[in-house]
């Protein structure tokens, strides 16, 4: 081997890269905000972008009252449902080194559901305020069960999905033996638990607000430290970062966002799992890009999936979390059958 | 070489998994910009013993001193900074590219307000030269050979900027080309000042490339010292239970283990 020579050639593509990431983003946002105009136009009454533009910007105009009475507080719970999801796939995904990580498929979403159907029906708690803490604790209790089981030094991936499943299995036959038993009030949560936005008001979607905001700012924060766990405990250790207390805030930010999400719109499976596997696919592994595409992108399609739900089945509804499944199986599935392909 | 003192040292250590006791009054030193080689038969502490010096493995009893302190109360990024280790069992997130994971070893040289900077890029290049990958850059890291992978997680601890890394078992797994590759490139690491620490499996790779040897059996020190002195036939029967003879390495003249022959002749 020749003797290594400490001249320091530029790293190629590196810089190249960054900027195209950073364009990528911008891109992102772009269509973001073409689908929030969308999501504001299509409905019962459906209006132009420009129109719903100025209904949403102008108290005078025409369309002001059904912009921002029917359609804006849907969007925006799409909005930060979406963008709460998708994150928090990726930072499960990333934590349990698992691809098939998802806070639907572990059993997250549902542990909220289940807290929040116990409230429902059992302590006759009927307002947002009152059943976001009980989301919270129900996601928090299942993610807390998932990292004992997960977490520890003979944990695999294997066990990890498995546990995840068989949790998920219980609880939504527990949702489901709850809703059956107690048909009062089966009518108001069957839409609540597909994952419907339809019943959002302004009130519930701004409370829900500060919890995703935090969880998702918790996040960003914990992308580097994330990427050096992503590599083992001990080489995360040798860079000098901290496992143990890693992992324990990466519990909070999942329990924060899919509490928050869950208890606004029901458990809306697949954005967690499908959104960050599409995004690696741009990305890279590197969750500080991940996190923000994630975060841009995952709305996209819960607001596409609203709009299509919207105008399918007219003047009926679909709600976002059905369509969210039948619209990204297909893509998501092409997706995995590409993969190998886009990796090399 | 020259015995100038020990930055890293570990004293009357206890090292446990759990209740597993893997050694007990353990004292070990790392003499100050050696080549030192950790080796014995599997299951010795060997490993243990690598893992404790990083602060990875926290001992049961007994401290780990660095620069005269004890390890446990280093702030981790400035630990990170002085001593870099490259684990057994280092996973590269799928996808990931060569320049990226390299990138990954200027964790602790960065933070919230100190994001990526010219600085890190250039040290990032430097490693990556240093280890020969830099034609690699843009390579996915799982389509490279496991001699290519290795070096570039050598490269991401060269970019931690390290003057003591510790490396567990880099050869594990490579055919002996890449090997003798490896250890090349540590000894090239080592000749440019820093102080390395390795763990071996193959004794007269260790006798070949290091400066100061360690020989440890059952989690106890058995001898130390230059290979020179320590890899006799009789060391070698005592910290292996394998019969043999040493001789002098006709390419470089340091000991050479020739474990003895049950079968004469080839067989058949």
């Amino acid at each position: 081997m020749p003797a290594p020579t400490p001249a320091a050639p530029p790293v190629p593509g590196v810089p190249g890269r960054r900027l195209g990431r950073s364009a990528g983003l911008v891109a992102g946002v772009l269509v973001l905000s073409l689908a929030v105009l969308l999501s504001l136009a299509v409905g019962a009454r459906p209006l132009s972008l420009g129109d719903a533009w100025r209904g949403l910007v102008d108290p005078a105009a025409p369309a002001y009252t059904v912009v921002h009475q029917m359609r804006l507080p849907r969007t925006l719970l799409a909005l930060l449902a979406g963008a709460a999801l998708g994150v928090a796939g990726a930072v499960m995904q990333s934590l349990t080194r698992n691809p098939l990580a998802d806070p639907g498929i572990l059993g997250i979403n549902t542990g909220a559901a289940a807290a929040v159907v116990s409230a429902i029906s059992f302590l006759g708690v009927s307002s947002f305020a009152g059943f976001v803490w009980f989301a919270f604790a129900g996601a928090g209790a299942v993610a807390f069960l998932l990292y004992a089981v997960g977490g520890g030094r003979s944990a695999t991936p294997t066990r990890l999905a498995l546990a995840g499943a068989a949790l998920n299995a219980a609880l939504y036959s527990y949702v489901t033996a709850v809703q059956l038993l107690d048909t009062a009030t089966l009518d108001r949560m069957r839409f609540w638990i597909v994952g419907s936005l339809a019943s959002a008001q302004t009130p519930i979607v701004l409370r829900l607000a500060p919890f995703i905001a935090l969880g998702l700012l918790l996040a960003f924060l914990l992308a580097r430290p994330m990427n050096a766990l992503a590599m083992g405990d001990d080489a995360a250790q040798a860079l000098g970062a901290n496992p143990a207390r890693t992992r324990a805030a990466g519990i909070v930010v999942i329990t924060l966002l899919c509490g928050a999400a869950t208890a606004a719109c029901g458990p809306i499976a697949f954005v967690g799992l499908m959104v960050p596997h599409l995004v690696r696919t741009l990305t890279g592994p590197d969750l500080r890009w991940l996190l923000p595409y994630c975060a841009v992108l995952s709305p996209v399609l819960m607001l596409v999936a609203d709009v299509l739900g919207r105008v399918v089945a007219r003047p009926s509804e679909v709600q976002a979390g059905v369509v969210t499944v039948l619209l990204g199986g297909p893509v998501f599935l092409y997706f995995v059958r590409k993969r190998r392909v886009v990796a090399a | 070489m020259k015995d100038d003192g020990a930055r890293l040292s570990g004293d009357d250590l206890t090292l446990a998994y759990d209740k597993r006791v893997i050694a007990q009054g353990l004292d070990v030193a790392v003499p100050d910009r050696s080549f030192t080689v950790i080796v014995g038969p599997n299951a010795c502490g060997k490993s243990t013993t690598l893992r404790a010096l990083a602060r990875v493995l926290k001992p049961a009893a007994g401290t780990v001193l660095l620069d005269g302190e004890r390890i446990g109360s280093w702030p981790a990024k400035k630990l990170a900074r002085t001593l870099g280790l490259l684990p057994q069992s280092s996973i590269a997130p799928e996808g990931i590219t060569v320049a990226d994971l390299v990138a990954r070893g200027r964790y602790p040289h960065q933070g919230l307000l100190r994001q990526w900077s010219r600085e890190d890029e250039r040290v990032v290049g430097e490693a990556m030269a240093a280890t020969g990958v830099a034609e690699l850059a843009d390579w996915f890291v799982d389509e490279l050979s496991g001699g290519q992978r290795q070096r570039v997680w050598i490269a991401m601890a060269l970019a931690q900027q390290t003057p003591i890394l510790l490396l567990d078992e880099p050869t594990t797994y490579l055919d002996i080309a890449h090997q003798i590759e490896i250890l090349d490139l540590c000894a090239d690491l080592h000749e440019a000042g820093r102080t390395v620490v390795a763990v071996l499996h193959d004794l007269n790779h260790a006798a070949r490339y290091a400066t100061h040897l360690i020989a440890m059996r059952d989690g106890r020190i058995v001898a130390e010292g230059p290979p020179g002195d320590v890899v006799t036939a009789a060391l070698v029967e005592e910290v292996f239970g394998l019969p043999c003879q040493v001789i002098e390495c006709p390419e470089t003249g340091t000991p050479l283990v020739i474990p003895a022959a049950r079968h004469r002749a080839p067989v058949g």
